[in-house]
């Protein structure tokens, strides 16, 4: 009887010692608000398969430092009011260690105090500058700055001699801030806007609009700042109607079904995006090839789609973050500060440098310039 | 304002127009049987564009087109059949719930079925840059298969209503309903009969226009608002009217952007909407007194 309880007792003292550690390997729940679905779901859709790869595969390796990541994605729909109630419900219910996402500009900003508010990390997947100008000490986000992009294709219009633009943009969060950016950053280069015209997100034909631009003679380039399908339908109706003058495009059409869905009118689009397009013409010593090469290779295998850039995004939120835990453990203030001070880590978007003041971390060397040409995304030349 | 301009922007209003109009056809259609607001009436033409786009890597154009107007008049007719025939004398505002119900989920299945991603079929003739000049103005060859497939369906549906049994049956019960059952006409067959007739014009016209504007799993309720603002400016049932409200609504659109910044363009259609619903409910060319007879 003795020895029995002497082997209770043991195994009583032998768990003493396991419990400790099964406990410091519990799961780390981060947040993910994503338009999945609605008029931004070429973004969202693509950065959920992304995060829902990306953890399942680090989940299968045994996470970050033993601590498994438990993913909660919500699906806003593009919806700034069911952002906002997501954010809430993460921050507060769910109590997220960090949140990644939103998908769209226009959400972010909406949810920018909330996260601030509830001192939890959010790392946006959207592109607008204002989400991090002026910073916000928990907001960071990792798609590349509009102002550089803005900057990108002014420098090839003045390298093409163009002085003479028309701006098109949607009515979302990313195309007015692209607007603002257009506007405020063309004296610099010495370009003046003719016209500018917003076009509602869901437009289905704007050959009106494009009748109406193209009776000015004097414009010599179009820039259009959407993330919708009326980027393509903006260049069949241009050049169905026979206007033949360069059309500029965002770093929002990073997805080759857009120059698909526009055929033979897409031939020609310049616009600058990350390098994650065509991995394989990269230098092998540039840092971000690997990482390019293997996340297409993956996401092509599973999904059967093209990668676009917009996965691109949320990978570099989700291997940031990871990064930050892995060096400073699950703490969220120290994580933060991880986050701000990281530097030289290469991503899809660009290698990534942050600081206090800088919550974006790429430069304008994170954009390259591409155009469509023959259906595909080829690096451009003059 | 040129010349060239001018018919430019014709060009852009009229595909607009006919286009509405055809939704609006499909609302008065269920509405001229049923008295009910069918607001699935945009989800027929998404479904229409996105079966002959699926069918479309199968098979020839022209028989992924038929196919799918066929598949979508099934669709229809089932939608009838499980959520309204059985219905024993159900409410208006029931009804139109339960229309919003299958919007709803007719949505949530092709985001099942095709994804979020846009597509779009092929340009029936040329590719996405060829164009016809037609005084002046470029206009691309698909913008007259529209005018022209959905000028045909006019014609049609209106000899099919005036001049065959059953187009006259399917009036008789939007005339009187009971009377019409007294003579010995099947009426809960006409309602499905007029879902399918709907469902198969909106499909077409779905097929026909997802070159220029694209397909998309959520692209129904904006044409449903557009289409019922049609509808409503014509009058409700009245599908010749229909088809004038529409241009004139499409010509309105495209003219309002040589004024004012595109982004007024919805604003305006919605203005036009609330501005008849208050002064004319019966519509332009509507009567007030037969208006009156009707349930609402």
């Amino acid at each position: 009887m003795k020895k029995l309880r002497n082997v209770f007792m043991a195994t009583l003292l032998a768990g003493t010692f396991i419990l400790p550690a099964t406990a410091l390997a519990e799961t780390i729940k981060v947040g993910a608000i994503l338009a999945v679905t609605g008029g931004a779901s070429f973004l969202g859709g693509p950065e959920a398969r992304t995060l829902e790869m990306l953890a399942a595969e680090l989940n299968a390796q045994g996470g970050v430092n033993g601590n498994k990541i438990e993913l909660v994605i919500k699906d806003s729909g593009a919806s700034p009011e069911k952002a906002i109630s997501f954010a809430k419900q993460l921050i507060e219910e769910e109590q997220v260690f960090a949140i990644i996402g939103p998908s769209t500009s226009g959400e972010t900003m909406k949810i920018k105090g909330i996260a601030e508010e509830g001192k939890t990390i959010l790392l946006s997947c959207a592109a607008a500058e204002v989400i991090v100008n002026p910073v916000a000490k928990y907001v960071f986000k990792t798609p590349q700055k509009d102002s550089d992009a803005v900057k990108k294709i002014f420098g090839a219009m003045k390298d093409l001699g163009f002085t003479k633009i028309a701006v098109l943009s949607g009515n979302t969060g990313f195309g007015n801030a692209g607007k603002g950016q257009l506007e405020t950053i063309a004296p610099e280069f010495g370009i003046e806007i003719l016209a500018s015209e917003v076009y509602d997100k869901k437009e289905t034909d704007l050959s009106a609009v494009v009748a109406k631009l193209m009776a000015n003679k004097e414009i010599q380039a179009v820039v259009n700042w959407s993330i919708v399908p009326a980027q393509g339908i903006l260049a069949k109706n241009m050049r169905q109607a026979g206007w033949n003058v360069p059309l500029f495009q965002s770093h929002g059409y990073g997805n080759i079904e857009y120059a698909k869905a526009s055929g033979a009118a897409s031939e020609g689009i310049i616009f600058p995006a990350g390098r994650l397009l065509a991995p394989e013409l990269l230098d092998d010593a540039n840092p971000q090839k690997a990482l390019l090469v293997k996340y297409k290779a993956d996401y092509e295998a599973k999904y059967k789609e093209p990668v676009s850039t917009f996965g691109g995004h949320a990978q570099d939120a989700f291997k940031i973050l990871c990064k930050a835990i892995q060096e400073v453990g699950a703490d969220r203030e120290k994580v933060r500060d991880a986050i701000e001070n990281m530097t030289g880590y290469a991503g899809t978007g660009g290698v990534f440098n942050f600081s206090a003041a800088d919550h974006n971390g790429l430069d304008i060397d994170a954009f390259a310039m591409w155009m469509v040409k023959d259906g595909k995304f080829v690096p451009y030349k003059k | 304002m040129s010349f060239e301009l001018f018919i430019q922007y014709v060009f852009a209003g009229l595909t607009y127009g006919i286009i509405y109009a055809i939704v609006a056809i499909g609302f008065n259609i269920i509405y001229n049987t049923t008295g009910i607001i069918n607001f699935a009436q945009g989800e027929f033409v998404m479904l229409g564009g996105m079966i002959a786009i699926s069918l479309q890597k199968m098979m020839p154009l022209p028989l992924a087109i038929a196919l799918a107007v066929a598949i979508t008049m099934v669709v229809g007719a089932l939608i009838e059949i499980v959520f309204i025939r059985w219905l024993d004398r159900p409410s208006v505002l029931r009804l139109i719930i339960i229309t919003i119900g299958i919007s709803i989920l007719s949505r949530e299945v092709a985001l099942h079925i095709w994804g979020e991603s846009v597509r779009a079929l092929p340009y029936f003739v040329g590719n996405e840059i060829s164009a016809i000049s037609i005084l002046g103005a470029r206009v691309s060859p698909q913008v007259l298969w529209v005018m022209g497939v959905c000028t045909v369906m006019v014609i049609l549906l209106s000899l099919f209503f005036r001049y065959t049994l059953t187009g006259q049956k399917m009036q008789a019960c939007s005339a009187n309903r009971k009377a019409a059952i007294l003579c010995g006409i099947n009426a809960r067959n006409m309602v499905t009969l007029s879902f399918m007739l709907s469902a198969g014009i909106g499909a077409l016209a779905g097929c026909v226009m997802s070159p220029i504007t694209y397909t998309s799993y959520d692209g129904g309720p904006d044409l449903a608002i557009k289409g019922f603002t049609v509808a409503i400016m014509g009058g409700l049932g009245n599908s010749m009217a229909a088809v004038t409200a529409g241009l004139m609504l499409g010509l309105i659109e495209a003219f309002s952007i040589s004024l004012m910044p595109m982004a007024y363009k919805d604003a305006i259609a919605i203005a036009i909407l609330l501005l008849i619903l208050f002064i004319r409910p019966h519509g332009l060319f509507g009567r007030k007194d037969a208006a009156g007879l009707k349930e609402f």
